[in-house]
C-alpha cells in the first residue's frame, strides 16, 4: 500500500515527536536521537519513553507512550527492540501519529523468522494507519522543520536537495557533501529495510514537495521492478532525480539463449530506464552530490556550447579535452563578434580561442567584463570558469608570512581578496542574469575552503566545483536533462 | 534459457517479425540440392545459404552459414549443410537468402529482464557483438524519441556517419527496426527474447540478416 500524502506530511514535518526508548545513556540510540533532535533547534513537541521514566536532556519522559499528553503528535521515532514495537504501534495510534520511523533491527535482513515478524509489522501499520520508515533504517532529517531525527550525524545546512536512501550510510555521505559544500538539504531519509515504504515512494513525495528542487537517491535492489520504474518516471517528470545503484558489477551475464539476452544485463537495463525517464545516473558519491548540488543551485543549459574562461593557460587545455570528450557537450566555437569585444578588453597575447585565456592580462575590472560578454554571447550556452581563487591564495601567504602587514602587504591582500570574492560574484550575477549554467572550478574549494573566491560561491549558495573535470561532467548531466526535457516538449 | 522456452526456426522466426515491419533480405527455403541452385538463380548473384531449423541457434558458431554461395556451388553446399544437422536442431531446409553488402553489421532485439520485463537493444552487432558490448536498452515500450536516443548513445558513433564509401546510417530507419520489435512484444506477449543478428546496414539503412525468435509464457 501506497504512504498518503499525510502519512509523508507526519513522517518530514510533524507537529510533535516521539523518540521510544530515549536512554540515560549517551552511547545509546535512543539518547543520539533525542540529543539530536533537541541539539538541531527542532520547534515541534518533543515526547519520549524510558522504562524508567528519567529526566533525559532535561526532557521528562514517561514510562509508556500512553502516559503522555494528548498532543499533537505525529511521528514516533522507534529506538526500542522488536518485542516492544507492537505496543508502542498501538499506543502511538492511539495518539493520533500517523507515522513512524523504525531504527529497531532484527526484520526482513535477519532470516526467514526476520522476515515472518516483517510481514506483520507492515500489517499492522496498514491496520493503524501509520506509515512505516524503515525498520532498519538510521532516521530522517527535515531541514525546513529544523528535525533532525537520526541515530547519526549530521545535520545538514537548509536547501533543496532531497535524499532517499536505500543504505542509511550514503544519507550520511551526501549530507557531509552538504556540510562540506554548503549545498543544503530540504529533507533526508535512510529507507532501511523499505518494508512498507520505498525509495521510490519518498522520490514521489519528493517530486510534490515544495521545500525541494532536485532528488537524489541511493539504491542496491530493487523489490518491485514495474513499481520503481512508474515511480521513478513519475518523479522525474516533474523534477530531476539523480540516482547511484550499488551492486552494478553483481550478476554479471546472464546465461541466455541469444545475444540480445546476455547483452541485456541488469545495470544496461537500470540505466536504459533512467535514459527513458530522464533521471541522471551517477557512478560515484562526488559526482551524485555534485549533480544534484548542480540541478539545485545552477539553471538548466539551454544548449551543449561550453565555453571555457580560465586565467591560466594549462586548466583551460585540460579543461577544453574534457568537453571535447564529452559525448554530450561540445567546445563552443569562438564568434568572431565576441573576438572582436574580448580584444578591446585583453592584451594582444590572449588566446583568441575557446578556451579563452586571459593570459594575466587582466586588470581590476577585467575578469567581471570578460564574463558577462562570454556569458551572453548567443552561441554560448554554458561557461566554466577557471582561476578564481588564485590571488588570495597569494594573499593567504602572506597575511601568515613573516612581513605582514609591511611592505604594503596589507593593502595588497586586502584588495586580491575582495577581487576573489569579486569574481565568484561576478559568476553568480552573470548566471542569473542570462540563465546560463556558470561554473566557478577550483581544487581551492577544498585545499583552501576560507579562500575568498571559493567562500564567496559558497557564501551564494552555489557549489564551488572542486576541479574542471567534475564541473564538465556536472554539466553534462544538466545538458542531458535540459535535452531531454526540449526533445519531449517538457522545457 | 528457461525451460519453457522454445525457439522458432529462422524462417518462421522472420516471417513472426516481418509481419510487424522488421526489414529482411529476400530469401526462399529449400529441402534439397537442385532447389537450392534454382532459388540462388532465381535472387540472383550468389547468395547466403543456412541451414533453418526450429532449434538451432548460434548457427555462425557451428558453421551452418555459408556465404556467397554461386549457383554452381549450391547445390553442394546445401547437402553439406542439410548432412551437418544434428537429430535435436530440427531442420526444416536450408534458406536461400540474398547477400547483403554492407560494412557496418548492428545487432537489435528483445530480452525480458527479471526485474523489469521486456526490454529492447540496440547495439553494435556482428560476430563481435558481445565482445564489443556497445549497446543501448530501453524497456518497452518505446518511443520513437527513445529509439533514436538508444542510437545517439552507442560510443562507436564514427561507425554511424559516412563509412567507407556508405552513406550515414539512418536513425529513423534503425529507430523503425526497434519500433518494430516493440509492436511486436506488445502483439506477442509470449515472446521472450528476439536476436536480429546481425542487422546489416546497407545503403545507410538496416536489412535484418538472421533472427532468432525464443516463445514462452507471457510476460505479466
Amino acid at each position: 500500500m501506497s504512504p498518503t500524502p499525510a502519512q509523508l506530511r507526519a513522517l518530514f514535518e510533524p507537529r510533535g515527536v516521539v523518540v521510544a526508548g530515549a536512554s540515560t545513556h549517551p552511547g545509546k540510540f535512543g539518547f543520539v536521537t533525542l540529543h539530536n533532535l533537541l541539539a538541531a533547534g527542532y520547534a515541534g513537541r518533543v515526547g519520549a519513553t524510558n522504562l524508567e521514566g528519567a529526566t533525559v536532556l532535561g526532557v521528562q519522559t514517561v514510562p509508556d507512550l500512553s502516559d503522555l499528553d494528548d498532543g499533537p503528535w505525529d511521528l514516533l521515532f522507534v529506538c526500542t527492540p522488536g518485542a516492544t514495537v507492537p505496543g508502542l504501534l498501538r499506543a502511538a495510534a492511539a495518539k493520533g501519529i500517523t507515522a513512524a520511523f523504525l531504527t529497531t533491527a532484527g526484520y526482513g535482513e535477519a532470516g526467514e523468522q526476520g522476515r515472518a515478524a516483517e510481514a506483520e509489522l507492515v500489517a499492522l501499520c496498514d491496520e493503524l494507519g501509520i506509515l512505516l520508515a524503515g525498520p532498519n533504517g538510521q532516521g530522517v532529517v527535515s531541514t525546513a522543520a529544523g528535525l533532525c531525527a537520526q541515530i547519526v550525524a549530521p545535520f545538514p545546512p537548509a536547501g533543496s536537495i532531497a535524499v532517499a536512501s536505500q543504505s542509511g550510510n550514503f544519507v550520511s555521505s551526501f549530507m557531509n557533501w552538504s556540510c562540506a559544500t554548503g549545498v543544503g538539504i530540504s529533507r533526508a531519509v535512510s529507507a532501511g529495510n523499505a518494508a512498507a515504504v520505498g525509495v521510490g515512494d519518498y522520490l514521489r513525495y519528493f517530486a510534490d514537495d515544495p521545500a525541494t528542487s532536485v532528488s537524489l537517491a541511493y539504491v542496491e535492489g530493487i523489490a518491485d521492478g514495474p513499481r520503481f520504474a512508474a515511480d521513478l518516471a513519475a518523479a522525474a517528470a516533474q523534477k530531476p532525480v539523480v540516482l547511484m545503484k550499488g551492486g552494478a558489477t553483481a550478476g554479471g551475464a546472464r546465461a541466455a539463449a541469444s545475444h540480445t539476452g546476455s547483452l541485456a544485463t541488469d545495470d544496461r537495463t537500470f540505466d536504459g530506464l533512467c535514459r527513458q525517464v530522464g533521471a541522471v545516473r551517477a557512478g560515484s558519491v562526488e559526482e551524485a552530490f555534485e549533480a544534484a548540488a548542480s540541478f539545485a543551485t545552477q539553471p538548466l543549459p539551454r544548449g551543449n556550447r561550453v565555453m571555457v574562461l580560465t586565467t591560466a593557460g594549462g586548466w583551460g587545455v585540460v579543461t577544453a579535452d574534457a568537453v571535447t570528450r564529452h559525448p554530450d557537450l561540445e567546445l563552443a566555437p569562438l564568434a568572431d563578434d565576441l573576438a572582436a569585444a574580448l580584444d578591446e578588453l585583453l592584451p594582444p597575447r590572449w588566446s583568441r580561442n575557446n578556451p579563452v585565456d586571459l593570459a594575466g592580462g587582466e586588470t581590476r575590472d577585467t575578469i567581471p567584463q570578460v564574463l558577462e560578454l562570454v556569458a551572453n554571447h548567443p552561441d554560448v550556452d554554458a561557461v566554466v570558469h577557471l582561476g578564481v581563487g588564485i590571488q588570495a591564495n597569494q594573499a593567504r601567504l602572506m597575511r601568515e608570512g613573516p612581513f605582514y602587514p609591511d611592505h604594503g602587504l596589507e593593502r595588497i591582500v586586502d584588495f586580491h581578496e575582495r577581487q576573489d570574492a569579486r569574481y565568484a560574484r561576478a559568476a553568480q550575477e552573470v548566471s542569473e542574469a542570462t540563465g546560463k549554467p556558470v561554473l566557478v572550478a577550483t581544487e581551492l574549494a577544498v585545499a583552501f575552503p576560507d579562500n575568498p573566491g571559493p567562500a564567496a560561491v559558497r557564501a551564494g549558495g552555489r557549489l564551488c566545483y572542486p576541479s574542471a573535470d567534475r564541473a564538465v561532467t556536472a554539466l553534462g548531466h544538466m545538458w542531458r536533462r535540459a535535452r531531454y526535457l526540449q526533445r519531449r516538449g517538457g522545457a | 534459457m528457461a525451460p519453457s522456452t522454445r525457439t522458432l526456426s529462422e524462417q518462421d522466426s522472420k516471417s513472426l517479425l516481418a509481419g510487424f515491419g522488421v526489414p529482411f533480405a529476400a530469401e526462399v527455403l529449400v529441402v534439397d540440392g537442385p532447389a537450392a541452385r534454382a532459388a540462388v538463380e532465381s535472387v540472383g548473384g550468389p547468395c547466403a545459404l543456412k541451414l533453418c531449423g526450429d532449434a538451432i541457434a548460434h548457427k555462425t558458431e557451428r558453421g551452418l552459414v555459408r556465404l556467397g554461395v554461386t549457383a554452381a556451388d549450391a547445390a553442394g553446399v546445401a547437402e553439406e549443410l542439410l548432412s551437418a544437422g544434428r537429430p535435436e536442431d530440427g531442420v526444416t531446409g536450408v534458406l536461400v537468402a540474398e547477400m547483403v553488402h554492407g560494412t557496418r553489421e548492428l545487432i537489435a532485439g528483445v530480452a525480458r529482464d527479471p526485474q523489469f520485463g521486456p526490454t529492447v537493444l540496440l547495439g553494435v552487432g556482428g560476430v563481435l557483438a558481445e565482445a564489443v558490448a556497445d549497446v543501448a536498452v530501453r524497456l518497452l515500450p518505446v518511443a520513437r524519441v527513445d529509439a533514436l536516443e538508444m542510437l545517439e548513445q552507442l560510443q562507436l558513433q564514427t561507425l554511424l556517419g559516412p563509412f567507407r564509401g556508405e552513406p550515414a546510417v539512418d536513425p529513423g530507419a534503425v529507430a523503425d527496426v526497434l519500433l518494430a520489435l516493440g509492436r511486436a512484444v506488445a502483439a506477442r506477449p509470449d515472446i521472450v527474447s528476439v536476436d536480429l543478428n546481425p542487422l546489416v546496414v546497407r545503403d545507410g539503412r538496416p536489412v535484418a540478416v538472421d533472427a532468432l525468435v525464443e516463445l514462452g509464457e507471457p510476460a505479466p
